[in-house]
């Protein structure tokens, strides 16, 4: 057993980090897979709605194969989906919304649910794209933070754009909301809402570190809600674990790896968690790793158990 | 552009006394309620806009259809004509919501109304069942330079309105000056769609006639008058007084407050 | 009181524009505007368009045309236009104006199946020359041929008619107006022997009733409409009638519409006949003194190829085309010619369609007998969603009109008539019922025949560029006629050519054939206005000939054409057009024609001087030439005759033909001109005045012969806004002919006579029965001929397989093919493409929506073409109708090539269709 501060610990750790660093060209790669599986997946999506929109693109043949954006759209003319939040709002106007979109908020609120819930962050949304690229210019640059913010602000804005819904009748974070805006700019074209990227850009970049995505956006706290209950959740194996730290730095919402909260639960148990998949790529012992919650639980105590004989 | 990274904490900061905490709470509560009215006032500012919008067929009411309206731009793709734009941020219409413009491409009035199914939240209201019966805005013939209201044969309008003689009407007056007709274009609110296919055919240099908001330019006679010619209205037979008892003012009670006309007697010099 | 009338309009229009704006018009704001006209000049001229003729003013600065607006002088429209007419100054300068010759090249050379590249004139002069003489050389003066125009101004129309007829005898000119009125044309000339309505505009302003045959004046004559309205509007007892085969914008005032069968008019004008006769409301005074009743062969055939038709014919065309040598009567035409349903008649006529004689009145009314209105009705209803009861209410409502004498009636037609399997009779029973009732020539009653084009009657009629005319209603097949002309044109005797040239079709199906092998293109787009058009496009572009287009814009004749020539537009040069009232109007040159674009007289003359007197008068092949005083087949040469004349045979046809001593004492510049240029003089550069010469020589052939024009110069005068011939010398002033035929306003008809038909002075006719003549001649000096015409079923009928009547014609926002129209932006935005008007039940049935787009087939074509179920005309079920200007919809691929036996004009009115789901 090698408990934290131990010399031994230390060592482990160190010799963990080393391996990281000391990694080869195709380690290197093979690390990224998350986040070139996360690009495609983000970059399929919007190529999808833009097919379907400019180049008319059908499945089955005279149906729109994805048409609409990400508020509200329509798979194969037969699925609808909606974005919950912006659903939740409009209820909030005292608009009465039609089944389809009530059905299609359900479907992907069950999807989010099933995969977790910011998986919609890091793996749909394309403002994740330019916050990314902020993140990694930051880190490339050494910009370092010179104040923080309590990451718990999204949480407050939520709940504003809730209760202005209710108060200005109209849904108030659709109407201002730089997701929507980007993903319908590049879909349907026109506007200025690049803008609006580009601050988000020059904030997070030069500003606060993950600004946007890790402490204001509404849309992510509100899937960081339903993400608590989520199937898919990364596993932790305290066994193996040898504190190196390397997964903190890499993590978007470091907050989520809290060690005392992982040794205790076994799991990344915070809904803020996006599944970007980072720090189960990096991590040298493989103790992070992609699994359902119902296996983990069996895992972890088998692991344990096998711990404890040991 | 949503500035509301103000909840700050400096790092080293461990020992709250009450007094800190006191400001603290009001600083926060400040900053939540100045940004609060910041957005509310974005918010009115996007919907201020709207007045010159035209919307889709079938679209609600302003207030409704602002609220009902995702953004998604399914209306967009099912468009055939291309008529539909989403749009953009930065233009003065609202931001991600369907609008047309006539002059560039007017609504053909599908018969199947494809951008109304479309519409998964009903901002596009299934209630329109036949495409004759949307209303997207109202005609409005600028009089002072339509050619036909100078004498012009062109009535390029009535003849291209796809509700010719409905919605569009030619009224014809002799000239006088000269052996000629004049053949005026009216438009019937109770049948113009706005569909603008009008406006786009007009062939002024700017167009004569115009698609604008219901509400921009439609006026109402007040209910308590009927045009004496539009309705046959004959004297009633076995007239019914009214249920209601007639009111039968006590000869006791002293009446309450001022009686009215009291002021203009009491006050003033004759 | 010293207020002009014009002056009066002026101010009342300010007056009525401030009272509209609700404000005195400011000082500054008229100040403003007069200095943004600063420099501006102002002349009169014509409107570019429609037959109806409005004068129009056109202001000029810098060398292009700054604003143009209507006429307030001009007696027809009064300062109005319509839309086309709004737009006239824009015509000009569409993007892509042909600038530059242009010639099918590869390598440098001619080469039919190469691009077209830019040439100099010398280069496209020299490839005309050479395929000419290579035409003429091996197919003789009917080898060429032109496609000329209604739209020529008068100028245009002379030199080319003298440019084929006395220079290369050739008679293969006809214009589009053979498309057009060429029927009415027929008509007139059986009817009254002399062409074009007595009547004029000022008809509408006396009459009581218009009634209008298969005219949408509403769309089609736009400012005549306008006036019609008026007249409805401020005279209690007008009434307005519209006949048609679909509701369209002239009902919107219609008092009465009738919408009936394709060809059910010639069974309800008989059906009104026969009401006037049984009734007794025949004028039987003017009847007996100015008319003769007469007849023709019916078995005339459809108009169709009459030989080769196997050879180029599909099996599926030939299922109609076999109707040329035998038609099986159907049962309706069965009664209404008195034979057995079922029976087949060889069509022995159909060489001699033309033929006539007269017949008693017993005979005229025993022919009417089967026209019954139970009959009538059945025949002739056109809506399947109206009853026969409220139909034959109708048609009794229209008979009252016409029983009634206290009426007076005008009836108006244009396309629906003249386009017609039998436009001619259908022309000619229109007379009957004016001429039975004595309502002709008499101010407010007529029988007035619209023309479609400007100048129509002005060019293509009163000089005569058909393939069968000359000038002043004289025809190449009558010697003393020829003579005449030879004598005016100072040729030898027999030069001009006797043999009827190509009508307008036939020269197409001589191209197909090969008998025809140069083809030049005036002023129209052949190739997009003629029916079957599969075929001729097939013919121009596959067989070894060459064609060459004078064009503006490039249409699709223009691309069909192995030579582009750019030409001149209306106010590039000098002009003159002669309306539907017989009203001749002019206009000087306002501007350039812009690049390397040239008058097409211009042209002309420039090809005739590469021409001499050796390579045309010599002795000539005409095939099929028979004639008194010609050898077989052969025009014999006359060069030793021009020689005694002073020609030598090296002189050019320019020479001989235009720049004459005569002509060149008309010197250029003239005062008439106040400055305004003119680019033909100018480029021929020998001084003369080639417009005013060739006008003052073509008046001549008029001159006392009821076709009398005033001189070059009293057009142009600033007071006169164009006059309508005949135009006679009274107390040394030019007056004007209101009413022909009628003593009180016709100087040719003598004093006592009342009426006077004299065109037909001299003439007679034999004596008949209804199916033959006889052998006793009638002498019909000074008569008008009532003719009994039959009702004739259509030839093609839709059947199982085509279920739909196909109708084309025109919108009000295009001119013919879009050409011009559709390069002005503002009425290619209003309409930009052509739609097919449908009753929505039909749409419905066949799984269609508006906006759809559809095919539309029958056995020779297929378009594709957008649905319209609203809109401007309201189709009957079973029916639709499709506009021709747009050359994306080129509904001539469909159309049936068939045209009245007598006038050669095709109807485009009527073939059966099929449309489906494209």
């Amino acid at each position: 057993m090698s408990g934290p501060g131990t010399y031994q610990a230390r060592t482990d750790a160190l010799a963990s980090s080393e391996k990281v660093h000391a990694m080869t060209l195709g380690q290197r790669f093979w690390s990224w897979r998350y986040i070139v599986l996360r690009r495609i997946c983000q970059v399929g999506i919007l190529l999808l709605f833009f097919g379907t929109a400019h180049w008319a693109w059908e499945l089955p043949a005279k149906t729109p194969l994805l048409s609409g954006n990400l508020s509200a759209s329509e798979f194969m003319g037969l699925i609808p989906l909606a974005d919950p939040l912006a659903v939740l709002q409009i209820f909030l106007t005292g608009h009465v919304l039609q089944t389809e979109t009530l059905l299609g908020a359900a479907i992907v609120f069950v999807l989010y649910l099933l995969v977790g819930g910011r998986v919609f962050c890091a793996w749909v949304c394309p403002v994740n794209m330019v916050t990314d690229l902020a993140g990694w210019l930051r880190a490339k640059l050494d910009i370092r933070a010179q104040f923080h913010v309590n990451r718990n602000v999204r949480y407050f804005i939520l709940a504003a754009a809730l209760v202005l819904s209710a108060i200005t009748g109209v849904a108030a974070f659709e109407w201002v909301s730089p997701v929507g805006m980007m993903h319908r700019e590049i879909v349907f074209g026109l506007g200025v809402g690049f803008l609006a990227l580009v601050s988000i850009f020059l904030f997070d970049l030069l500003i606060l570190k993950n600004g946007w995505c890790g402490h204001l956006c509404p849309l992510g706290a509100f899937w960081g809600l339903v993400g608590k209950a989520s199937l898919v959740k990364v596993r932790f194996d305290k066994t193996t674990c040898t504190h190196c730290g390397e997964c903190a730095k890499v993590c978007p919402e470091p907050q989520v790896l809290n060690l005392k909260k992982l040794e205790e639960r076994g799991v990344v148990w915070s809904g803020e968690c996006s599944n970007c998949g980072r720090c189960t790529a990096l991590c040298p012992e493989g103790s992070l790793a992609f699994d359902l919650r119902p296996l983990i639980r069996q895992h972890n105590a088998r692991s344990e158990h096998s711990g404890a004989s040991s | 552009m949503i500035n509301l990274c103000l909840m700050v904490r400096t790092m080293s900061e461990k020992s709250v006394t009450r007094r800190d905490f006191l400001v603290k709470a009001a600083q926060g509560t400040a900053m939540a309620a100045t940004g609060g009215l910041l957005w509310v006032y974005l918010l009115k500012q996007e919907a201020r806009a709207h007045p010159y919008a035209l919307r889709p067929p079938g679209a609600l009411d302003e207030k409704d259809f602002n609220a009902a309206c995702i953004k998604c731009g399914q209306c967009v793709n099912a468009c055939p004509f291309d008529t539909l734009k989403l749009a953009g941020s930065g233009a003065d219409l609202p931001i991600g919501m369907p609008f047309f413009i006539p002059r560039e491409i007017p609504c053909y009035l599908c018969p199947d109304i494809p951008c109304m199914k479309a519409c998964p939240t009903g901002a596009l209201s299934p209630e329109l069942k036949h495409i004759n019966d949307s209303r997207m805005g109202l005609a409005v013939i600028d009089l002072e330079n339509c050619l036909s209201w100078k004498g012009l044969r062109c009535e390029i309008c009535h003849r291209e309105c796809p509700l010719k003689g409905k919605a569009i009407t030619l009224e014809t007056h002799p000239r006088q000056i000269s052996k000629h007709a004049m053949f005026y274009p009216i438009v019937n609110s109770d049948a113009c769609t706005g569909c603008g296919i009008c406006e786009k055919a007009c062939p002024t240099t700017e167009a004569a006639i115009r698609i604008l908001p219901h509400k921009l330019v439609q006026g109402k006679i007040g209910d308590h008058y009927r045009l004496g010619w539009t309705f046959d209205t004959e004297i009633t037979q076995d007239f019914k007084p009214s249920d209601a008892p007639p009111p039968t003012p006590s000869i006791d009670a002293v009446p309450k407050g001022k009686a009215p006309g009291q002021d203009y007697l009491n006050e003033g010099e004759l | 009181m010293g207020l002009t009338r014009r002056d009066f309009l002026k101010t009342s229009i300010a007056a009525s524009t401030a009272a509209t704006v609700g404000m005195p018009l400011a000082k500054e704001a008229e100040a403003q505007v007069k200095a943004s006209e600063k420099g501006w000049q102002w002349d009169k001229s014509v409107c570019r368009f429609c037959g109806t003729g409005c004068g129009i003013m056109v202001a000029t600065k810098g060398g292009k045309i700054v604003a143009t607006k209507g006429d307030p002088d001009a007696p027809v429209n009064r300062g109005l236009n319509c839309v086309k007419g709004y737009f006239n100054g824009k015509i000009l300068y569409g993007a892509d104006r042909l600038t530059q010759p242009l010639l099918r090249m590869s390598n440098g050379k001619f080469d039919k199946k190469g691009k077209f590249t830019p040439v100099s004139w010398e280069q496209a002069l020299d490839i005309m020359e050479d395929k000419m003489r290579w035409a003429l050389k091996e197919r003789g003066p009917h080898g060429i041929g032109i496609f000329g125009s209604g739209q020529y101004t008068i100028h245009e129309g002379y030199a080319a008619v003298k440019f084929m007829k006395a220079g290369f005898r050739s008679n293969n000119i006809d214009p589009n107006a053979r498309h057009c009125m060429a029927s009415a044309v027929v008509a007139f000339m059986q009817t009254f022997g002399i062409d074009e309505p007595q009547g004029n505009y000022d008809d509408i302003e006396h009459t009581d009733t218009a009634v209008l045959w298969g005219a949408n004046m509403a769309e089609m004559h736009p400012i005549l409409w306008s006036r019609i309205t008026d007249r409805r509007l401020t005279h209690k007892p007008m009434k307005v009638v519209n006949l048609s085969v679909y509701g369209n914008m002239s009902s919107d005032i219609a008092d009465l519409e009738i919408i009936f069968s394709p060809s059910g008019d010639l069974a309800i004008q008989n059906y009104i006949a026969r009401e006037i006769v049984n009734r007794n409301a025949v004028d039987w005074d003017f009847v007996k003194k100015h008319t003769v009743f007469a007849t023709g062969p019916y078995d005339i055939g459809y108009g169709f190829r009459p030989k080769n038709a196997e050879k180029f014919h599909t099996a599926a065309e030939m299922e109609i085309v076999k109707n040329e040598k035998v038609r099986v009567l159907d049962k309706w035409e069965a009664i209404g010619q008195r034979r057995k349903e079922g029976e087949a008649v060889e069509q022995k006529n159909a060489a001699t369609p033309m033929k006539d004689w007269a017949i008693s009145f017993e005979d005229f009314k025993a022919a009417l007998e089967p026209y019954t209105l139970d009959y009538t009705a059945q025949v002739a209803k056109g809506d399947p969603d109206e009853s026969l009861a409220a139909f034959k209410a109708k048609l009794q409502q229209l008979a009252d009109m016409y029983c009634d004498k206290s009426r007076k009636i005008v009836s108006y037609w244009t396309m629906g008539f003249n386009q017609h399997q039998r436009g001619s009779w259908v022309n000619e029973q229109c007379y009957m019922n004016h001429l039975l009732t004595g309502r002709q020539c008499k101010p407010g009653d007529g029988a007035f025949s619209l023309t479609g084009q400007p100048s129509a009657c002005g060019t293509a009629r009163e000089v005569g560029t058909f393939a069968h005319r000359l000038p002043a209603d004289m025809v190449v097949m009558n010697p003393k006629h020829r003579e005449y002309s030879e004598k005016l044109w100072k040729l030898p005797a027999k030069t001009l050519n006797p043999q009827m040239g190509s009508h307008f079709v036939k020269q197409m199906r001589d191209l197909e054939d090969g008998t025809m092998l140069f083809s030049w293109t005036h002023v129209n787009n052949p190739w997009q206005n003629t029916a079957n058009v599969n075929h001729w496009i097939k013919a121009a572009r596959e067989m070894n000939n060459f064609i060459v287009v004078s064009d503006c814009y490039p249409g699709v004749s223009a691309k069909v054409a192995d030579l582009i020539l750019p030409a001149a537009m209306i106010n590039e040069k000098w002009g003159a057009y002669g309306n539907a009232e017989r009203r001749t109007q002019v206009w000087r040159q306002q501007v350039m024609p812009p690049g390397q674009a040239r008058p097409d007289i211009w042209m002309m003359m420039e090809l005739s001087k590469r021409f001499k007197l050796k390579d045309v008068w010599g002795e000539q092949t005409i095939p099929g030439l028979k004639a008194a005083g010609f050898e077989d087949g052969k025009l014999p040469s006359v060069l030793d005759e021009a020689a005694k004349m002073g020609y030598n045979p090296e002189m050019s046809l320019y020479e001989v033909l235009y720049a004459t001593p005569d002509n060149k004492k008309y010197r250029w510049p003239d005062p008439v001109a106040k400055g305004h240029p003119n680019i033909t003089a100018d480029l021929l550069k020998d001084g003369w005045f080639p417009e005013k010469a060739l006008f003052e020589e073509y008046r001549q052939f008029g001159s006392g012969k009821a076709h009398d024009l005033a001189p070059f110069d009293v057009y142009h005068h600033d007071k006169v806004r164009g006059l309508r011939w005949p135009v006679v010398q009274k107390g040394g002033k030019w007056v004007e002919t209101q009413w022909r035929n009628n003593e009180q306003y016709d100087p040719y008809v003598k004093k006592g006579a009342g009426f006077d038909f004299y065109g037909n002075n001299g003439k007679s006719l034999m004596m008949g029965d209804l199916d033959k003549p006889g052998t006793d001649k009638v002498d019909i000096s000074g008569k008008a001929k009532i003719y009994f015409r039959p009702y004739a079923s259509p030839v093609e009928q839709p059947d199982k397989n085509y279920d739909l009547w196909l109708c084309t014609g025109r919108v009000l926002e295009h001119w013919h093919s879009g050409t011009m129209t559709r390069r002005v932006p503002e009425l290619h935005r209003a309409v930009p493409s052509a739609v097919c008007w449908i009753h929505p039940k039909d749409a419905e049935a066949k799984g269609l929506k508006r906006n759809d787009l559809v095919w539309v087939e029958s056995r020779r074509g297929k378009v594709k073409v957008r649905l319209e179920t609203g809109g401007r005309n309201r189709m009957p079920r079973g029916m639709i109708y499709v506009p021709w200007f747009d050359e994306g919809v080129l509904i001539n691929k469909v159309t049936l090539d068939t045209t009245c036996p007598l006038s050669k004009e095709t109807d485009y009115k009527k073939c059966a269709v099929k449309i489906y789901k494209a």
